[in-house]
């Protein structure tokens, strides 16, 4: 009989690997990058676990960025994502082969699929992860550089009060998120039941290549067309060429302040992103207003990014979009206003009139790739 | 038929944000909403009520003055309110949460005709994960990121939205839909309803209420209960403000434009 709360009995790092149309979804890679990390700080095997019908062939790619094993399930019931198929082979899979860890890719999918198998399995899920360590070093040096908090509490995070007695986290997966909007962070364990579940938010953790010959495991699995309660009539491709966000070195944002000429400020947005090699990003405020599409859109509710160089014209920087793009290396603001909270995480700022600055500055920056 | 519709009082997070010294938000100078998302669930039950003639029944967990919120929702058109509240609920995580609203809406009765809509997910803890879990705990199957519900008989075909387009799905009632912003626009309450309101139920379901459910035990509910737990919580350091470059001509495009040059960005 399977119980969550016997923790001794759970062993190895897993990470879903999720495909779409036999393809391998990229945060997959960053996941089993970060997975190696962690099997690597508990000393034990990372292992993938692969839903599909007839996805043999891009399992070995996983091996490249340090997956010990994949564990694939084939079935033509496996092929589109059910939350009823996918939950019941991912359930019994943890039921049979005990995992400590499991991750999921917080995507539409993912986000679907991880609390149905949490609530089965009676363990805790953390949503939409930025940041995991098991390593409690790694961990206190992680909240001394991201943190303001005193040296004291920081010190106290080794351990927990639970039902009257200390708990050491040492072996705990510790998984930090923004909440409230990105206004907090908070660290989550699961320290009672096994596996401590996370959904990863997509675009954060690295891609690392640690490569080695994944072992593929096909266990036997039970699966009716019963089983599945929901049926996919079609599953449709946006038929525009959605930007991506996450994979760009340099994203151009357009905010509130192109209201005054919305077609104008996109242009200039795209004009300049082109100079750069980069894409056009934008704020919620921009998406709502129906100027550009949901794909675009940088901030809490959109993609987290973190380019070489982000360049934000007329945002004015709520703390949503900050905590979408603070981490881009080199930030560049425009905006009229001198008081703007963008400026307060800007490189370099420029108070001015977007319209105005935008065509000197593509100007300027045609002037200095050609001195170069 | 009934529609359940499962919202959430927060804190309204796109205002000013305080937070107490140790790390943890202070409520009490917020002003609290009725989540976002949640209003797109009420609104797609009040449009499949307009239209089917059915019972819109709304639960919310939480601290006493939520009835505040279920009033609204009745003034909106809503039938009735139910309020699950006690102290052995509080500091319940996702898992706890959803073992304690399954119970009570297992406890008011789903019936085969039945559909449970709640909010792709909550402002203040973004997690999405209340849905699914209630649904599960009902054994009910669920779609969610809905961004367009039909209903034929006791088949919805539900447009759900991915990142990269949408799948289409046919789900057989009783079931649980997640809805998103996408879906309809909520509507405003109305004067008739405001009137009203008042003259409509709200239950009140306690612990005592809900103790006895199969769902409901000490060790599944409330901070005791919760599978998870918060080890701290901080507020992430501002990054030091940069350089402001003075002027809006050229020579400050020029000057912004050498510097990128220098760092090798451009």
């Amino acid at each position: 009989m399977f119980s969550s709360t016997e923790i001794e009995s759970f062993k190895n790092v897993w990470v879903f690997c999720e495909q779409r149309n036999g393809e391998m979804m990229p945060t997959t890679f960053e996941l089993i990058s970060e997975g190696r990390k962690l099997a690597d700080e508990l000393g034990v095997e990372l292992c993938g676990i692969l839903l599909g019908d007839n996805v043999d062939g891009i399992a070995p790619e996983l091996g490249k960025y340090g997956a010990d094993k994949v564990y694939v399930y084939n079935s033509p019931l496996l092929k589109v994502f059910t939350t009823d198929a996918y939950a019941k082979v991912i359930a019994d899979a943890v039921e049979t082969f005990k995992p400590e860890i499991l991750l999921f890719g917080a995507s539409t999918i993912g986000r679907d699929l991880a609390p149905r198998c949490a609530a089965r399995l009676h363990t805790g899920l953390c949503a939409d992860c930025t940041h995991l360590d098991i390593d409690l070093q790694n961990y206190q040096n992680f909240l001394r550089e991201a943190s303001t908090l005193p040296e004291e509490r920081i010190e106290r995070t080794k351990s927990v009060r639970l039902a009257g007695a200390d708990h050491s986290v040492a072996r705990d997966l510790k998984m930090t998120r923004p909440a409230f909007g990105g206004h907090l962070m908070a660290s989550i364990i699961c320290p009672r039941f096994r596996p401590a579940m996370a959904t990863v938010r997509p675009g954060v953790m690295k891609k690392r290549e640690n490569p080695r010959t994944a072992e593929l495991i096909h266990p036997e699995f039970d699966l009716k067309p019963s089983d599945i309660k929901t049926e996919v009539v079609e599953v449709v491709k946006a038929a525009k060429k959605l930007v991506d966000l996450i994979g760009a070195d340099c994203i151009v944002s357009v905010g509130r302040g192109i209201s005054k000429d919305v077609e104008k400020g996109l242009a200039l947005a795209e004009e300049l992103a082109a100079e750069l090699g980069g894409v056009v990003g934008a704020s919620r405020a921009c998406v709502d207003a129906g100027w550009i599409g949901a794909d675009h859109q940088v901030g809490q509710t959109g993609k987290t990014v973190h380019p070489k160089l982000y360049i934000a014209l007329g945002i004015s920087g709520a703390i949503q979009h900050k905590a979408g793009m603070q981490e881009s290396e080199c930030i560049i603001a425009v905006n009229k206003n001198e008081t703007a909270p963008i400026f307060e995480c800007a490189d370099y700022g420029i108070v001015g009139d977007l319209f105005k600055v935008v065509p000197e500055l593509i100007e300027s920056i045609r002037a200095a790739k050609a001195a170069k | 038929m009934k529609i359940f519709v499962t919202v959430k009082q927060v804190p309204d997070t796109s205002g000013t944000v305080a937070v107490n010294p140790d790390g943890t938000l202070d409520r009490a100078s917020m002003q609290t909403i009725i989540n976002p998302d949640d209003m797109n669930a009420v609104e797609a039950a009040l449009t499949l009520k307009d239209e089917l003639g059915c019972k819109v029944i709304a639960f919310t967990m939480g601290p006493p003055p939520a009835e505040g919120m279920l009033r609204e929702l009745m003034a909106m058109g809503v039938d009735e309110g139910v309020l699950i509240t006690a102290r052995e609920f509080g500091g319940s995580d996702t898992y706890a949460t959803s073992q304690i609203i399954a119970a009570a809406i297992d406890t008011y009765g789903v019936e085969p005709e039945d559909i449970i809509l709640a909010g792709r997910q909550a402002i203040d803890g973004d997690t999405a994960q209340v849905g699914p879990q209630i649904a599960e705990k009902l054994h009910l199957p669920q779609v969610t990121y809905a961004g367009e519900i039909k209903k034929d008989g006791n088949t919805l075909t539900v447009k759900r939205i991915l990142e990269d387009g949408y799948m289409t799905v046919k789900v057989q009632t009783p079931c649980m839909i997640t809805c998103i912003k996408e879906l309809n626009k909520p509507r405003y309450m109305n004067i008739a309803g405001i009137f009203e309101c008042y003259r409509k139920d709200v239950v009140t379901m306690t612990y005592e209420t809900l103790k006895d459910h199969p769902l409901i035990d000490k060790s599944t509910i409330g901070l005791a209960g919760s599978p998870t737990n918060i080890l701290t919580s901080f507020t992430p350091p501002q990054k030091g403000a940069g350089m402001m470059l003075s002027g809006d001509g050229r020579e400050t495009t020029d000057k912004l434009a050498g510097i990128l040059a220098g760092k090798h960005i451009i």
